[in-house]
Parts: C-alpha cells; sequence; structure tokens
C-alpha cells in the first residue's frame, strides 16, 4: 500500500471529461499511490468569485474545505482549480479566523496534478508512450499564480514516441476565462482564434494542456473552424500505453 | 454591458487594418519590454519591482506628509503648488493666471492627468490656443481623438492615415514618409514653441525631497514646453510624489524599459522652480498643479489604492489579450487596457461601465509585466464583487443573482448535483441557442456529452 492521496476531479472532469479523471487517477496508481475520490466533492466555487459573487463562493469553499478536512494530500486536474483553493480561499474567509485558519491548512495539501508528480512524487518518467507531434497549452492560473511550467514540459518529455514544439508566442490567454466566454463571446472567440493561428504554426496534430477549460475552449474552436487538430489533457498523455 | 463598449469594441474587432495596427504595434513594445528586462539586461528586475511596489505603497500611506514635503521645497526653490480638486479647477487656474498675464497661447506636452479633465477643450472653450507639441497627441489633436495608448496616443494610425491628415489640416502636400512627416509638424510646432506665452506638461514623478518635477520623453517636446515660455504649469495626479530624489534610480530603470524597451528615455528632465540668478534657460514662473480628480475617493480602501501605484508606462497594454483586440478607443475613458479597467470603474464610479471590470479572461499578463506589481487582477476580482454588490442594492440583474445562488445550493448538495448532471447527460445538450450556452455556441463547438460522469465510472471501477 502506497501513500494515499485523494482526487479532486474538479466539476467539469466530473461532468463532461471523465476519462481524464480516470487517466489521473491511473497515472497516480502507477506511481504508487492509493487513492481515493471523496464522494461529497463538487466544485471549488471560482464561478461564482470570478463573477464576483462572493457570499456564493463561500457557500461553495466551505463545502470544499468540508469535504477535504481528512485529505492530507489532494491532487486536481487544474490549474485553474488549484489557484482557486490556494490563492483565493484565503481571501473569501479573512474575516472569519477559524474557517481561514482550515483554508491555510488546505492550502499546503492541494497540488496541481503535474506538479505533484515532478514535486511531491518525485516522477519525471511514468512510462507512457504516445507517438504524436504535440504542443503544450500553458493554462494562464497555473503558469502565472502557481508556477506551472517546467513540470509538464520534464513529464512530456520522457514520454516515448512524443515531439513537443512550442507555441510562439507561448504564454497567451485561449479566451476562456470562465463566464468571460460567454458575456464577451466575440471578444473571447477571437482570442481562441489567435490562439489556433500560433497552435497551428506548430505543426502539432494534437495540443496539450494541464487544464479542462481551455480544452473546452480551444477544442471548441478547431472543431468550428474545421481543424482536425485534437485536444489532450495532460493526464490522459501520461496514461496512454 | 453599455451598448456603445460593446459597439466599439465589436467594430474593432471587425477591422482588420485596424486590428493589423494594434497588434503589430504592441507586439513590437511588448517584445522590447521583455528583452530589456531580460535576467541578461536586467538581473535585479524582480527586486527594483518589489522595491518600487515597497517605495509606492509607503508614499501611498503616507501621501499627506509627502506632499506637504514636495509643497515646501517647491515653495523654497520660487515655485508654487496648486491644489485643484477637479478639472474645472485646473482650467481655472490656468484661465486666471492666462488673462492676468495676458497670455493666449499654450503649448502643451503629453500628459494624461490633463486628458483626464478634457483640459484642452476646457481652455479652447474659453478663447485660449492650446497646442499639443508630442508628435502622436499632435496627431490626436487634429484628428480630434483621444489618445489611443497610455504610451504610443496615435498606435492606432498609419502613416497614410497621417499623411490624409497633415494634407487636411496643414494645407501642406501629401507626405506619407514619416520623417517627412515630422519635421512637418516640428516646422509647425517650433513657431508655437516660440509663439507661446505659458507652457503645460504632465509629470512622471514628483520629488518630495528636492521639490523637483521630473518628466521623461523621447522628442525633447516636453524640455521646450517647460523651458521656452516664460510660464510653465506642471499638472500632476497627487499620486505622483515619491519620496526621495534617491527613489528614481529604481523607477527610471523600471519605467523606459516597461514601457518602449529603452533603457532611459531620450530626455529625462528635473525642475525644480523657475530661473534663478544667472540662469540663462526656464520660465519666470513655475506652478505644479496637484489634481485630485477622484484619487482620494481611492485612499480608504487599503486593497484597491494600489491602483494608485501606476507610473504609466503602457506595460499591461501591450501584453493584454483584450486591449490587443478591441484597442484603446473602445474603453469607455481616458485610460485604456488592464490600467484603464480598474482606474475608471474607482475614478469614474463602478456604474459608469459595470461590464469593465468583467472583460477580462483574468489571465494575469498585466500583473506579471507590472513594474510596480500592482495586482490588477485581485483589484478586478474586488471591482467585480463591488459592481455585484452595486446591482444588489440597486435590484439590477437580479436573474443572475439567482443563478448564483442556485448554483451554490446545487453544489452543495452532492446528490442533487450528481442527478441534475445525469438528467442533464440523458438530455443531451439544448437545442435552444440562448442565453450563455447560445453565447458559447456562436463562437465555438461543445464537446460531446460522455454517458457517464467521472463519479459514476469510478464506482463501478
Amino acid at each position: 500500500m502506497g501513500t494515499r492521496v485523494s482526487l479532486f476531479v474538479t466539476c467539469m472532469v466530473d461532468q463532461l471529461f471523465p476519462q481524464v479523471g480516470m487517466a489521473m487517477a491511473d497515472v497516480l496508481e502507477r506511481a504508487g499511490y492509493q487513492v481515493d475520490f471523496p464522494e461529497n466533492q463538487t466544485c471549488c466555487g471560482q464561478p461564482a468569485f470570478n463573477s464576483g459573487y462572493r457570499a456564493e463562493a463561500r457557500t461553495v469553499a466551505r463545502h470544499f474545505l468540508d469535504t477535504f478536512e481528512s485529505s492530507e494530500t489532494i491532487v486536481v486536474p487544474s490549474g485553474s482549480c488549484t489557484a482557486m483553493v490556494v490563492h483565493h480561499f484565503a481571501e473569501l474567509f479573512h474575516k472569519e479566523p477559524d474557517t481561514l485558519a482550515r483554508a491555510h491548512s488546505l492550502e499546503k495539501r492541494v497540488w496541481e496534478f503535474s506538479t505533484f508528480l515532478t514535486e511531491v512524487a518525485a516522477v519525471e518518467d511514468v512510462g507512457a508512450r504516445l507517438d504524436r507531434v504535440v504542443t503544450f497549452h500553458d493554462g494562464c492560473h497555473g503558469l502565472r499564480e502557481l508556477g506551472v511550467k517546467d513540470a509538464p514540459r520534464r513529464l512530456l518529455s520522457h514520454v516515448r514516441g512524443l515531439e513537443l514544439r512550442e507555441m510562439v508566442p507561448a504564454e497567451e490567454c485561449c479566451g476562456f476565462g470562465g463566464t468571460f466566454a460567454v458575456k464577451f463571446p466575440e471578444l473571447s472567440g477571437a482570442m481562441a482564434r489567435t490562439k489556433i493561428e500560433a497552435i497551428e504554426r506548430t505543426g502539432a496534430q494534437t495540443v496539450i494542456s494541464g487544464d479542462p477549460s481551455c480544452i473546452m475552449q480551444i477544442q471548441g474552436a478547431l472543431t468550428r473552424a474545421g481543424s482536425h487538430i485534437g485536444t489532450l489533457h495532460l493526464a490522459e498523455v501520461l496514461a496512454s500505453r | 454591458m453599455s451598448t456603445e463598449f460593446a459597439q466599439k469594441s465589436h467594430d474593432a474587432m471587425a477591422d482588420p487594418k485596424l486590428q493589423l495596427a494594434i497588434y503589430t504595434s504592441t507586439a513590437r513594445l511588448k517584445q522590447n519590454r521583455i528583452d530589456a528586462v531580460s535576467p541578461a539586461a536586467l538581473p535585479d528586475y524582480q527586486e527594483l519591482r518589489a522595491h518600487a511596489n515597497a517605495i509606492k505603497k509607503h508614499t501611498i500611506d503616507n501621501l499627506d506628509h509627502y506632499l506637504e514635503v514636495f509643497g515646501r521645497n517647491v515653495a523654497a526653490h520660487g515655485g508654487k503648488v496648486v491644489y485643484c480638486k477637479d478639472g474645472t479647477e485646473v482650467s481655472d487656474f490656468v484661465l486666471n493666471l492666462a488673462k492676468e498675464r495676458a497670455a493666449h497661447l499654450i503649448v502643451k506636452s503629453k500628459s494624461m492627468t490633463t486628458e483626464e479633465v478634457d483640459l484642452n477643450e476646457r481652455l479652447e472653450h474659453h478663447g485660449l490656443e492650446s497646442v499639443e507639441t508630442d508628435l502622436g497627441e499632435y496627431i490626436l489633436q487634429l484628428a480630434h481623438e483621444r489618445p489611443y495608448h497610455i504610451v504610443a496616443p496615435a498606435l492606432h494610425m498609419t502613416r497614410y492615415q497621417v499623411a490624409d491628415l497633415f494634407e487636411r489640416e496643414l494645407h501642406a502636400p501629401r507626405e506619407t514618409v514619416i520623417e517627412k512627416q515630422t519635421a512637418l509638424a516640428r516646422s509647425v510646432l517650433r513657431q508655437k514653441f516660440l509663439a507661446a506665452d505659458i507652457g503645460i506638461s504632465g509629470a512622471n514623478f514628483l520629488v518630495a525631497d528636492s521639490g523637483a518635477v521630473v518628466i521623461v520623453e523621447n522628442e525633447g517636446n516636453a524640455r521646450l514646453t517647460t523651458s521656452a515660455p516664460k510660464i510653465h504649469i506642471a499638472v500632476a495626479g497627487i499620486e505622483k510624489v515619491i519620496p526621495r530624489a534617491q527613489d528614481l534610480a529604481t523607477f527610471l530603470k523600471l519605467l523606459a524599459r516597461s514601457a518602449t524597451g529603452q533603457l532611459l528615455s531620450v530626455y529625462t528632465s528635473f525642475l525644480s522652480g523657475p530661473r534663478r540668478a544667472g540662469e540663462i534657460d526656464g520660465p519666470d514662473e513655475f506652478y505644479v498643479v496637484l489634481l485630485d480628480n477622484g484619487r482620494t475617493r481611492l485612499l480608504p480602501d487599503k486593497g484597491k489604492r494600489q491602483s494608485l501605484f501606476c507610473i504609466r508606462c503602457g506595460a499591461c497594454l501591450n501584453t493584454c489579450p483584450v486591449y490587443r483586440k478591441i484597442g484603446g478607443h473602445s474603453f469607455p475613458w481616458v485610460y485604456s487596457g488592464p490600467i484603464g479597467a480598474i482606474l475608471t470603474p474607482q475614478f469614474m464610479g463602478i456604474q459608469h461601465e459595470p461590464a469593465l471590470p468583467f472583460a477580462s479572461s483574468l489571465c494575469g499578463a498585466c500583473g506579471e509585466v507590472c513594474p510596480v506589481k500592482i495586482d490588477i487582477p485581485k483589484v478586478l476580482l474586488d471591482l467585480r464583487s463591488d459592481v455585484k454588490k452595486s446591482d444588489a442594492r440597486e435590484g439590477r440583474n437580479r436573474l443572475e443573482k439567482l443563478g448564483f445562488r442556485a448554483f451554490a445550493w446545487l453544489m452543495t448538495h452532492p446528490p442533487l448535483f450528481e442527478m441534475a448532471g445525469r438528467i442533464g447527460r440523458s438530455m443531451g445538450w439544448p437545442t435552444s441557442r440562448k442565453g450563455p450556452l447560445g453565447a458559447w455556441l456562436s463562437e465555438r463547438d461543445l464537446p460531446p456529452l460522455p454517458a457517464h460522469s467521472f463519479r459514476e465510472m469510478w464506482r463501478r471501477r
């Protein structure tokens, strides 16, 4: 029996991209962890927080705190949801000392998937194989709020058969931005098209990202543009044989 | 969202020539900045940012003190500080002075602060001639437009558009070579400098311990504006004060690099007081107008008042994927881009354009490049919360509020969350093209719905 980790698969993976959660569990188990899934989990509250609804975000965040109270380590297949917990829970509860203490305790236990593998599990080669030319899209919150940049690349560098070609420019937003995508659809769509142009210039067959929401935006725009370029979550790549 | 903001954003995105102009100009400025602050070019960049942030924080925390010190030191050099609460007070001050001194012609160097209060329009309304002397600002004055960008005001115009404008307004033969356009503008402006009664400038920094106004520029027009006419008036926001001359070592290193990628601007002028006995250059009278115009309203909020740290470098505009799509004129006030999105609601009131703090994907690129480390995404989030509180008080957007209450309720009832998902998947994506779903589908496809949720798959595993 290895060390136990809890999955927070995020509401989006739970409802729309379950294969990402399964792949993440698979990779973690192969890395020697015993994986559990606290069934009460739902969402981190970010949609409400980013839309200005702090009270509603607090309600959901409190539920998250309760759900993962007894989890020692929590692994998340999203930089954005991880950043919400790690950076913004404290802000939500700054007037509630007891809850704030719980939020601070949680911050240290929540890990973005790729960083968990490289920093905690200390593995880079998970034994994956994928014969494909790919490019990697950095999710903004993971990149800028958590500093996730090298971890996914180090992991990808060990995937057999895989060739990574970086986008230029690499660090530009795909235009998702949560409710921004539907409040400003034209603007969000224009940003996605700029992203797609950068993707196409690499000649990659597949775009990989560590964030399901970016994947939904990029895949949605690729399909709409009639492109044959596909998307995969990093966990799916690392789980492939 | 106001229809004006939506319409202007749409028009900018639908104009391929404009898109190209914005994209290439900002890309160049962006890359110049990246090169100038790279570890090889500026190894202590991050330390400088942290230091600049600490100085700004300390100064804004003690603003009253440093303004007093600054005022005393300006007076000691024979200058005068004038406090103005708004644009009317600024123009009244200039108009009275012009009347007393029988002045008619004013030359101006670039100043976003005077743009805030429409100073040119106010002065011209009272019969004074006020001429912008920065090339970009001069072009815009002829075109009757607002600055498109904090640092590069005419960034959106091509040289062909400038050629048409000069031909029409200056009655000169059409000229499309940029150097020749510049020479043409210079020949007009030189005469204005020589004849001007008053020079009005902005200020990049007000140095408290030396009573100096510091101006950085590339064209030399600010130096002429502040030294050729008999009267110099510097108009500055009260937040421009910094404690000590030595702090400039930090700020000057950051400002030009962040703005244009230059190590220093071509001209850095330190102006402290009128011409003294024995000096050849300089004005007879020296005034510093310290403008509030809403700034003191920001002070009580210890989080959001970091917005006042801004040194107007424009780096956040160049790196912002939203600014680079919708451009400067879509923004509802003189300040555009991420900094405009946080300054405008605080200066003009949250309901001036309530959509503004939401017109961001919160990608964080702005905060990453800010030389004084303003946490722009955090301020945007705080402003979003302020908008929703204001909406709730006034009964606006009730349906959205209800939606998020339902969201919070569902997310705290896991069995119902699961059931809602299962029902949703069994029904498929709604076919109605209205609401958020329609907005999504207007630009993108939806992912195919999976047969089962993760939790269902996990149980069966």
